[in-house]
């Protein structure tokens, strides 16, 4: 519990409908989308960058803990006030306060949900590419802290591609500006890229400039079915080989057809090893032209079947085998372990293999699926956390999944972040300097440890 | 049995996602988790467990709930947050207690149909009128707002209740099938001409119209309160008057009413009294919403074209949820001289729901107001919809914003577009 002295500052900054500490608050500000919960003392609500920086030097000169948060829907912890402490909601923070369609620029507050800044920016014929799963409820501030991704990462990149400039406020409350409103600037570090996907642990961020693109015309989907997991990893390379960068190359293996096959009956040939979603933009006529390429060019890969979607309906009902993807895990079993990693592209089929020997050794259901186009997938260890073994099990398995990736060249987060779910195992992919060097960067922005402490680095 | 015990596994079904928090329109007002689908399973995972008492502050935060149904849809995992909701508030009825006007205004409903000794509106809601319900009571639900705050536009009250103005039996031609008129509390008392043009439209297929005299309120708002007892009382005496006449179907021409019969009667009173669970069953497959009903009858010939008119349509979330979503559409349709007009997210809540707007009239509204302006960049001077009580919350948004457009329900512009040969 803080203090009454301590709540009564933070009203004063805040003001008092915006500072909650009674037990439904607190209780709901202590989850994420892991399964995690930590309370904390106090959820604050501040209004602007002028409030964030005086909660900030107040906790500052207090030691009080500060837990940045957006919709609270991270992978990793990310956002959860373990210790406890003050929890920073910016959902308030929610303006976008200008689209620039000369410069295809847009200037947002954190809390912007990442889909209603995409509708936006498409009625002015404009485009911001990201497609987290949780476009629909997560922030801008949350994407760019935790640098999320998306399946049309493989055409477009991730969130950091297209931030140009930050508003910070650093954890001793002083506000700086990153980078600017144009593509170009080489003028210092870039700091820029520094805070994206830094998860919360230098600076909150108050205001966020993104690059935006012209939209495209058409979008075309295609669903194939191969019969085996080569054969679809050969489809991904010979398709990207033959110069053509689809926006979206998602892959389902067995294990995933399988488990939504058991669920739903939705008709996926027993024979199927292996599905891919391929979805292409650009301008109507081209985009024809390479359906037609694609189609040709992985009929000799051990193709079952492929289909384009005529319009938007079709397409969803392509998409459908994938969206069930979540309800079918939750009937496998309660409880799910999910891991993001990635490798080079070449060796997707190699891992799935990999993780198919891991299966089998712990004796545990592992399913896969993911964004193939750029070797990012996710690998969902379903256990039953109330069976005692069960999640040590899942431990033992990740390590050996994780060992894997990184022989394989690969990293053990793509999009999720490190966390509190994967700081235990982040010496296996970084070395005692590269740590180091973090742990300095930290501690010069933050010498007393007071922003999202207990994140990214093991204990 | 604590309610929520029973709801256990489906509060364990909840992965915590936060995709509801996109669709929850209480939660897009208001902007806080606890509000969220998510939140309102966290707390009532937590005063499952002793974790959290069912305090004034659990009231409040459980009482922001429309039983829209929007995030019970989207659930990836389809988590029925509608069913956690009314359990959570079930248990807070019983934890804390329930006064004596609670116990009164349960009496009244369980122990009156919508007409018997004359009852009026008045009669019925009477303690309303002067403030005497306590916020708890299921009669508070629907009814008292316009009286008691007079922020509320309110239509004029029914001179004569629909139910009082036709014999119970209308005899139709042989051979034709024999529906039963579930009307409704909002049709009796408020709108009588929804049930007028029910009537209508069911004489011109030559059907036996049945009336029951001895029908209840359907029992939607003493759930919504968490009063199980007059939620079931009401439930079993409309099993009774409803198969007493041996229909081939069972209308309702309130989309919540029939939300009741298709969800809530199977879903929380079977589950819990399986002496009742076949008939709330049967019920629950041969109650039709109008608009399904009419189409199943083949309306269509009948339909002519009196007037050249631009309409748009508001989805009650009670149909919407059920997958009535076509079928007034293509009613409306068939009508020619009459143009469809669809307005932007046709689909969202207009706010009301049930004792939401008497607890958060001030949210209630805010949800509206983009109802109310998706309406107006319409330009369109009807709006049709299924539901007496989306009617009344339309009706007052518009007014409020200065608009002269008027709210339909969509059996009224069908009858009036009967043809006249």
């Amino acid at each position: 519990m803080l203090e009454a002295r301590i709540i009564s500052e933070l009203q004063k900054i805040a003001g008092k409908d915006n500072v909650a500490t009674e037990k439904q608050d607190l209780i709901c500000y202590s989850y994420d989308a892991t399964q995690m919960e930590f309370f904390p003392d106090v959820v604050v609500f501040p209004a602007n960058t002028d409030e964030v920086s005086r909660i900030l030097t107040f906790a500052n000169n207090e030691n009080i803990p500060v837990f940045p948060r957006g919709a609270g829907s991270g992978f990793s912890g990310g956002s959860l006030p373990k210790g406890g402490g003050l929890v920073l909601v910016t959902t308030r923070m929610n303006r976008i306060l200008s689209i620039d369609t000369d410069n295809l620029i847009a200037v947002v507050e954190p809390g912007v949900i990442t889909g209603d800044l995409q509708d936006a920016v498409e009625k002015e014929g404009l485009f911001y590419p990201p497609d987290p799963a949780s476009l629909r409820f997560s922030t801008l501030g949350g994407n760019v802290a935790e640098c999320a991704g998306g399946p049309r990462a493989v055409k477009y990149g991730v969130t950091k591609d297209f931030v140009l400039g930050l508003e910070v406020v650093l954890p001793t409350g002083d506000v700086i500006n990153t980078g600017g409103q144009t593509v170009k600037g080489v003028v210092g570090y870039d700091l820029t890229k520094l805070l994206c996907g830094s998860e919360g642990t230098l600076g909150i961020i108050t205001r966020i400039i993104l690059r935006l693109l012209p939209l495209p015309e058409t979008r075309k989907t295609m669903l194939a079915v191969f019969d085996s997991i080569d054969g679809a990893a050969g489809a991904v390379s010979t398709i990207i080989r033959s110069r053509i960068i689809p926006t979206t190359l998602e892959f389902m293996d067995h294990s995933a057809l399988q488990c939504v096959e058991d669920q739903f009956s939705l008709g996926i040939p027993a024979e199927a090893e292996a599905v891919l979603i391929i979805e292409l933009d650009g301008e109507k006529e081209l985009v024809e032209k390479q359906v037609g390429r694609i189609g040709n060019l992985i009929r000799p890969l051990g193709l079952i079947s492929f289909k384009a979607a005529a319009d938007a309906s079709e397409a969803e009902e392509l998409w459908k085998a994938r969206r069930l993807m979540s309800p079918a895990l939750k009937k496998v079993n309660p409880d799910k372990v999910n891991e993001d990693i990635v490798v080079p592209r070449s060796r997707v089929p190699d891992i799935i293999r990999k993780i198919e020997t891991i299966r089998d050794k712990y004796g545990i259901p592992i399913v896969n699926f993911g964004h193939a186009g750029d070797g990012n997938i996710h690998v969902n260890i379903m256990i039953d956390r109330s069976i005692p073994g069960e999640s040590e099990k899942a431990e033992g398995a990740v390590r050996e999944i994780f060992r894997a990736t990184l022989d394989m060249g690969g990293t053990m987060s793509g999009e999720h972040g490190v966390g509190l779910s994967k700081s235990p195992y982040i010496p296996l992919e970084l070395s005692r300097e590269q740590i180091g060097v973090m742990k300095a960067i930290k501690q010069a922005l933050d010498p007393k440890n007071i922003l999202n402490p207990g994140k990214i680095f093991p204990e | 049995m604590d309610p929520l015990k029973r709801l256990e596994n489906e509060l364990k079904n909840c992965v915590k996602c936060g995709a509801c928090r996109a669709y929850c329109p209480v939660f897009t007002a208001v902007g806080r988790e606890p509000v969220s689908a998510r939140g309102k399973i966290a707390l009532a995972r937590a005063a499952l467990s002793g974790q959290l008492s069912l305090d004034a502050r659990t009231r409040e935060v459980m009482s922001k709930c429309l039983l829209c149904g929007r995030c019970v849809e989207k659930c990836a995992n389809d988590v029925p947050t509608d069913l956690i909701v009314l359990a959570a508030r079930e248990a807070l009825a019983r934890k804390r207690g329930t006064s004596l006007f609670h116990r009164l205004a349960g009496f009244f409903l369980r122990n009156r149909a919508l007409l018997s000794g004359g009852a009026t509106l008045a009669s019925l809601f009477g303690p309303l009128l002067f403030r005497k319900v306590p916020n708890s009571s299921g009669l508070r639900l629907r009814f008292p707002l316009p009286f008691i705050g007079g922020q509320r536009h309110f239509p004029k009250i029914a001179a004569k209740p629909f139910l009082a103005r036709h014999p119970e039996i209308i005899p139709g031609e042989p051979g034709r099938p024999r529906i039963v008129f579930f009307v409704g509390c909002m049709t009796n008392f408020i709108y009588p001409e929804i049930g007028e043009a029910a009537v209508a439209l069911l004489k011109s297929l030559g059907c036996t119209i049945v009336i029951p005299k001895n029908q209840h309120c359907c029992g939607f708002p003493a759930l919504s309160g968490g009063d199980l007892d007059t939620f079931r009382g009401l439930a079993e005496r409309n099993l009774a008057a409803l198969e007493a006449h041996q229909a081939d179907y069972v209308m309702t021409a309130c989309a919540s009413c029939g939300g009741a019969f298709h969800r809530m009667y199977p879903l929380v009173l079977g589950e819990r009294f399986p002496e009742l669970a076949e008939r709330l069953q049967a019920l629950s497959e041969k109650a039709l919403d109008a608009s399904v009903l009419l189409q199943k009858l083949g309306l269509w010939p009948k339909l002519g074209a009196n007037t050249l008119q631009e309409i748009t349509y508001h989805d009650p979330c009670h149909l919407r949820s059920r997958g009535v979503v076509h079928q007034p559409r293509e009613l409306l349709r068939e009508v020619s001289g009459l143009s469809l007009i669809e307005m932007k997210k046709a689909d969202s809540c207009c706010g009301l729901g049930g004792t939401f707007s008497i607890h958060h009239y001030g949210t209630s509204m805010e949800i509206n107001a983009q109802k109310t302006a998706a309406i107006m960049s319409t330009g369109v001077q009807t709006v049709v919809t299924g539901c007496p009580g989306c009617m009344l919350q339309l009706s007052d948004g518009l007014q409020k914003a200065g608009s002269k457009a008027r709210v339909k329900h969509t059996l009224e512009i069908l009858a009036r577009n009967l043809s006249k040969r």
